[in-house]
């Protein structure tokens, strides 16, 4: 399978079932059009390119078909069938360490922190309990992943602290590795929690929307007043004093603010160099949610940020934008391309009571209560459910360009606008397959000294 | 190749194949994602 589209003057190439990227000229990128269906005398007949030209083209496409790198077919659906069916490990729990937040942000998806249930904190006790569980069940895993998550986690900061000392306190005897990340609104952020995030806080995630009026009308105080400029000194401030590394400034972008580009640029003029800004997840009948209506002009916003990426980065003056990262000759195995997202099995999450949820988005779900953190897992027929789900168990993943780099999407959309985890939310799916188109015509770019634009 | 530029080099998923898998990785929601799904991104933790 392959698919070709033109960005930015770019004609590019993706062999899908190998991973391999070209970027061709224009009698090649028509050659490998019509290269499985006709013959070279028929290709001939039909482009009016010269006959040299044609012949050449298919010379080098013939070659690359040979080599492995055009027109392979999908041959891993057996092998994930095996990867899924051995035994997995917690690698990762979402701790909620607070189901109350100090901000009511108007698409929360934990309704101001409280989760379809009431307001509370975690209890040391429960947070400590999470990580014997963690240890527990994590087998040979060396590095364990544990994220402070809400809510608000800086509402209840002493637990933060006291649980990342037990987790230190575990790591020699049990030889493990414990990285811990920060979600953080910066309401209450200040120069102590800075100063002990930095020492142990692998990744920091600051939430903000981008222009001071766009965050202002999103993200209001649960009095209704704005907080643009009560958080965004200190996260400038924060992200210089991790040497703009391992963190990320996060925002969502809604219908609101379909020129996100902008709120993307106004992070980078500020310094931030670490940036992600996710669309907002929202049944239609929501006022903020994003429509199929308003895919061509988000469409158009990530051809403008991506355009404009790469025109700083030739400048010195890039920065990463999460979505658009990708590494062309790492990157992750096909294993993790395929097997989906691991909720449910390797990533759980805990409420502040300790019960077990397959991601942070199920919480309140109560079909998809697992256990909780003192007894362990007692539905692992749920956890069953999830280990089967991958690209191969999702029909509208079959034909999609896009599926190595995905993994079959987030089963929590799928779960919340189809009813079942092995489904997919279409819209996140188009506006996926654009930035996967953006993110390797970059790349494009960049490894072509002679191809900057306007 | 005159007319083609090939950005990924020679590696391929199959070569992952062999010894992928590992489950070494971070999980994607781990990083800045919550409400989508993005591994293309990802690092290999053993090829780091």
């Amino acid at each position: 399978m392959i698919h070709q589209y033109k960005n930015n003057g770019y004609n590019i190439v993706m062999d899908v079932c190998s991973g391999a990227i070209h970027v061709v000229d224009d009698v090649t990128y028509d050659v490998i059009a019509l290269y499985e269906e006709k013959s070279l005398e028929e290709i001939e007949n039909e482009l009016s390119y010269s006959k040299e030209d044609i012949e050449e083209a298919y010379k080098e496409v013939t070659s690359l078909k040979e080599e492995g790198l055009l027109f392979t077919e999908d041959i891993y659906e057996d092998y994930i069938k095996e990867v899924k069916s051995r035994k997995t490990v917690v690698k990762a729990l979402c701790l909620h360490i607070a189901h109350d937040c100090n901000l009511a942000c108007r698409y929360c998806f934990a309704e101001e922190g409280e989760y379809k249930g009431h307001r509370e904190l975690m209890s040391a006790k429960v947070g400590k309990a999470a990580l014997d569980f963690l240890v527990a069940n994590s087998g040979n895993r060396h590095n364990l992943e544990v994220d402070f998550f809400g809510g608000e986690p800086t509402m209840n900061f002493g637990v933060v602290k006291e649980v990342v000392e037990y987790g230190r306190s575990l790591e020699e005897k049990h030889n493990k590795h414990f990285r811990f990340t920060l979600t953080t609104n910066g309401v209450l952020l200040n120069d102590e929690i800075m100063e002990f995030a930095n020492k142990e806080m692998d990744n920091v995630v600051l939430s903000v929307d981008g222009r001071k009026e766009i965050h202002d009308y999103m993200r209001p105080t649960r009095n209704g007043k704005p907080s643009y400029d009560l958080i965004m000194p200190k996260f400038i401030r924060f992200a210089e004093s991790r040497h703009q590394q391992k963190y990320y400034v996060r925002g969502t972008f809604t219908n609101r603010n379909l020129d996100f580009s902008k709120d993307v640029l106004h992070l980078a003029d500020l310094g931030f160099e670490q940036i992600s800004m996710e669309p907002v997840v929202g049944q239609p009948e929501e006022p903020y949610a994003i429509q199929e209506k308003d895919l061509p002009q988000i469409f158009d916003e990530y051809d403008r940020l991506a355009k404009e990426m790469i025109k700083r980065e030739k400048a010195g003056k890039g920065f990463n934008f999460f979505h658009f990262m990708i590494d062309l000759t790492g990157g992750p195995c096909v294993a993790k391309r395929l097997s989906g997202c691991g909720s449910g099995t390797e990533y759980l999450a805990v409420t502040p009571w300790g019960d077990l949820y397959p991601c942070h988005q199920f919480v309140g779900e109560e079909k998809f209560l697992l256990g909780n953190v003192f007894d362990g897992i007692k539905r692992t027929d749920i956890c069953d459910e999830f280990r089967s789900c991958n690209v191969y168990t999702k029909k509208k993943c079959k034909d999609c360009f896009a599926r190595f780099y995905c993994s079959g999407g987030c089963p929590a959309n799928s779960y919340n606008f189809h009813g079942t985890i092995d489904d997919s939310y279409d819209l996140s799916c188009d506006m996926e397959r654009k930035r996967v188109e953006c993110a390797i015509m970059i790349k494009a770019a960049l490894a072509d000294t002679e191809g900057e634009e306007e | 190749m005159k007319r083609v530029k090939t950005l990924t080099g020679n590696k391929t998923y199959g070569t992952t194949m062999c010894k992928g898998g590992c489950g070494e990785c971070q999980t994607s929601c781990q990083s800045a994602c919550k409400t989508s799904c993005t591994v293309g991104n990802q690092t290999c933790e053993s090829n780091k």
